[in-house]
C-alpha cells in the first residue's frame, strides 16, 4: 500500500517534470518598451540563428532591470537611464556601458485635452500647464527608465508634481501599459516612450500631444554584469550578444523593426560613450 | 460587449488552429502546476494525514498555522523564494532564478498548506469512523498513515484538485521568480498578464478563456477517473 502511494506519487511527478533541455543561453535583464514593442520578437530570432545562443529576456522597469543586474541574476543588462547606468558600471556591477539605439518619448493624453498643451513644443511649458490645469498625469512610479525621464523633465520644468499627490499627480507603480491603461481610463496625461506607444492597442481617445523636443531624447545602453563579482557570469556569451547588438548586423536588425512602416528605435552605437 | 464577443471568437482561434506559441505556454502550465501538485502532496498529503491521527502539544497550533498559511500572498511567496534562489541568495549557486523549476517551487510552497490543511480535515472525519477497526489491529498512528492515506484517496482527489486549481490561477509568484521569459518561463497566467498590459484585452480575455477550458477539463477528467475507479471497485 505504502509502494502504492509513492509509486502514485512518483509517477505523477515524473510525467509533470518539464524535460529541461541544457541548451546555449544567456540571461538578459530588459526593460518593458524592448520587449512589449515587439523589438526582441524581431532581432534575437536573428542573433541566435546566427550564434547558437537563446537569450531570454526578462522584461521589467530599469530600476528593476539594474537590480537584478547586480544581485547577479543576469548576464547582461539593456536598459534607458543613462545615470543610472553608468552609476552601476562605476560601482563595478557592470563592465563597459555602450550606446545601443535610441527613440524618444512622447507625451499623450486624452484628445478633448483639458490643459491645452496639444502642439507645444517645449516639454517644461507643457508640463507647467499641466500642473497649473491640475490635469490628471499618470506616472510610472518605478523607478524605471520611463520614470526617471519624467522626474527629469518636472525639473527642468521647475514644477514638484509631489505637490499634486493624491490629487491630479497619479503614480501607479507598474509597467509601461498598465500605466497607459490607467491613462486610458481615467483621461489622464502620461509620459510614454514611443515604441510602447505605438504597438499600444488600448488607446481608446489617447493621442500625442507633444513631441519633438531634444529633452525627450531616450537612450538605451547595454553592458555585461561584471563577472568579476559574479563568478556564474557568462561572459563570452553575453559579451558576444552585446558585440552583435552593436556590429553592423545588430544595428541593421534594429533599424529594420518597424511598425505600420514606422521604426520604432534607431541604431547609434557607432556614437562612443566617451571615457567609459 | 464587444471585447468580450472578440474574446470569445478570438479563443476559439486559438483553439482550433492550435497556435503554436499558446499551445507550448498550455502545456509548460500545465506541466509547472501538476509538478507543483506533485511536490507539494509528498509533504502535504502525509502531514494533513499525521495531525489528523497523531494527538501531541502544540498540534492545534501547527493546524491554526496551516490554516492561515493557506492565505499566504502569492507575491509573498515569490518574493520568498526569489531572494532564497538569487545568485546572492544562499541557493543562488544552484541558478534556478528564472526557470521552470523555480515557479515548481514557488507554486508547490503556496499549495502544500492548502493540501495539508484540507486532507488533514477529509482524513480526520475518516479517522474517527477506522480508529477502532485500526486500533484493534494494533496499528499505531505511523502505521495507520499510509493506510488512511490510500483509503481516502478518493477524497483526497478533490483535495488535490483544489491544489492544482490555486496553482494554476496563480500570477504574483510565478512572474516574480519565473520572470515571464517567452518560450521558457511563460504560463498562461503570465501571458494574459502580459497582454493586458500591451492594451490587447481581447486577446488577454481569449488566453483566460482557454485557461478556464483547461482547468474545466483537467477537473472533469478527474472526475471521470474517479467515478471509473469507484465502479470498478464496486
Amino acid at each position: 500500500m505504502f509502494r502504492r502511494l509513492l509509486l502514485t506519487a512518483g509517477l505523477a511527478l515524473g510525467l509533470a517534470l518539464p524535460a529541461l533541455a541544457q541548451d546555449r543561453s544567456i540571461t538578459v535583464a530588459s526593460t518593458t518598451s524592448t520587449e512589449q514593442s515587439g523589438l526582441f520578437g524581431h532581432i534575437l530570432p536573428l542573433f541566435t540563428r546566427e550564434t547558437g545562443i537563446a537569450v531570454r529576456v526578462v522584461a521589467l522597469g530599469t530600476g528593476q532591470a539594474l537590480d537584478v543586474g547586480r544581485r547577479g541574476d543576469a548576464d547582461v543588462v539593456f536598459v534607458h537611464d543613462r545615470m543610472a547606468e553608468l552609476r552601476f558600471v562605476q560601482e563595478g556591477h557592470g563592465v563597459r556601458r555602450q550606446h545601443v539605439m535610441f527613440n524618444d518619448f512622447v507625451i499623450v493624453g486624452p484628445a478633448a485635452d483639458p490643459a491645452g498643451i496639444a502642439g507645444l513644443r517645449d516639454t517644461a511649458a507643457a508640463l507647467t500647464r499641466l500642473a497649473q490645469a491640475r490635469a490628471p498625469f499618470i506616472s510610472r512610479g518605478d523607478r524605471s527608465g520611463t520614470h526617471a525621464a519624467e522626474l527629469r523633465l518636472w525639473r527642468q520644468a521647475g514644477v514638484d508634481p509631489a505637490s499634486g499627490r493624491g490629487a491630479w499627480y497619479r503614480e501607479v507603480g507598474q509597467g509601461m501599459g498598465p500605466a497607459l491603461n490607467t491613462a486610458a481610463a481615467q483621461g489622464g496625461y502620461i509620459l510614454t516612450d514611443r515604441a510602447t506607444w505605438l504597438s499600444f492597442r488600448n488607446r481608446q481617445d489617447l493621442r500625442i500631444l507633444v513631441e519633438g523636443d531634444a529633452r525627450l531624447f531616450n537612450q538605451y545602453g547595454v553592458m555585461l554584469v561584471n563577472p568579476e563579482r559574479h563568478a556564474h557570469v557568462k561572459r563570452a556569451d553575453g559579451q558576444r550578444f552585446i558585440d552583435w547588438l552593436v556590429s553592423p548586423a545588430g544595428q541593421a536588425a534594429i533599424a529594420g523593426y518597424k511598425i505600420n512602416g514606422e521604426p520604432l528605435f534607431f541604431p547609434n552605437a557607432a556614437q562612443a560613450e566617451p571615457g567609459i | 460587449m464587444n471585447d468580450l464577443q472578440g474574446a470569445f471568437v478570438q479563443a476559439v482561434g486559438l483553439v482550433a488552429t492550435a497556435d503554436p506559441a499558446v499551445a507550448g505556454i498550455v502545456l509548460l502550465s500545465l506541466r509547472v502546476s501538476l509538478a507543483a501538485v506533485a511536490v507539494a502532496a509528498l509533504v502535504g498529503l502525509p502531514l494533513g494525514a499525521l495531525l489528523a491521527v497523531a494527538r501531541f502539544p502544540g498540534r492545534r497550533a501547527v493546524i491554526v498555522a496551516l490554516n492561515a498559511l493557506m492565505g499566504l500572498p502569492p507575491v509573498v511567496a515569490g518574493l520568498l523564494i526569489y531572494v532564497l534562489l538569487s545568485r546572492s541568495g544562499p541557493l543562488g549557486s544552484l541558478g534556478l532564478l528564472f526557470t521552470p523549476t523555480a515557479m515548481v517551487i514557488a507554486q508547490a510552497l503556496l499549495i502544500a498548506p492548502i493540501l495539508a490543511a484540507l486532507s488533514r480535515q477529509v482524513l480526520e472525519a475518516m479517522w474517527e469512523e477506522y480508529a477502532e477497526q485500526l486500533r484493534s489491529f494494533g496499528a499505531g498512528p505511523w502505521r495507520a498513515v499510509p493506510t488512511l492515506l490510500w483509503d481516502g484517496r478518493f477524497a483526497l482527489l478533490t483535495v488535490l484538485l483544489a491544489g492544482f486549481g490555486r496553482a494554476s490561477a496563480e500570477v504574483g509568484a510565478v512572474m516574480i521568480v519565473g520572470g515571464n521569459i517567452e518560450g521558457f518561463t511563460r504560463l498562461m497566467t503570465t501571458a494574459i498578464a502580459l497582454e493586458t498590459s500591451k492594451g490587447d484585452l481581447p486577446l488577454a480575455l481569449a488566453l483566460g478563456l482557454v485557461l478556464m477550458a483547461i482547468v474545466l477539463g483537467v477537473n472533469a477528467l478527474a472526475q471521470g477517473l474517479r467515478d471509473a475507479a469507484q465502479r470498478s471497485l464496486g
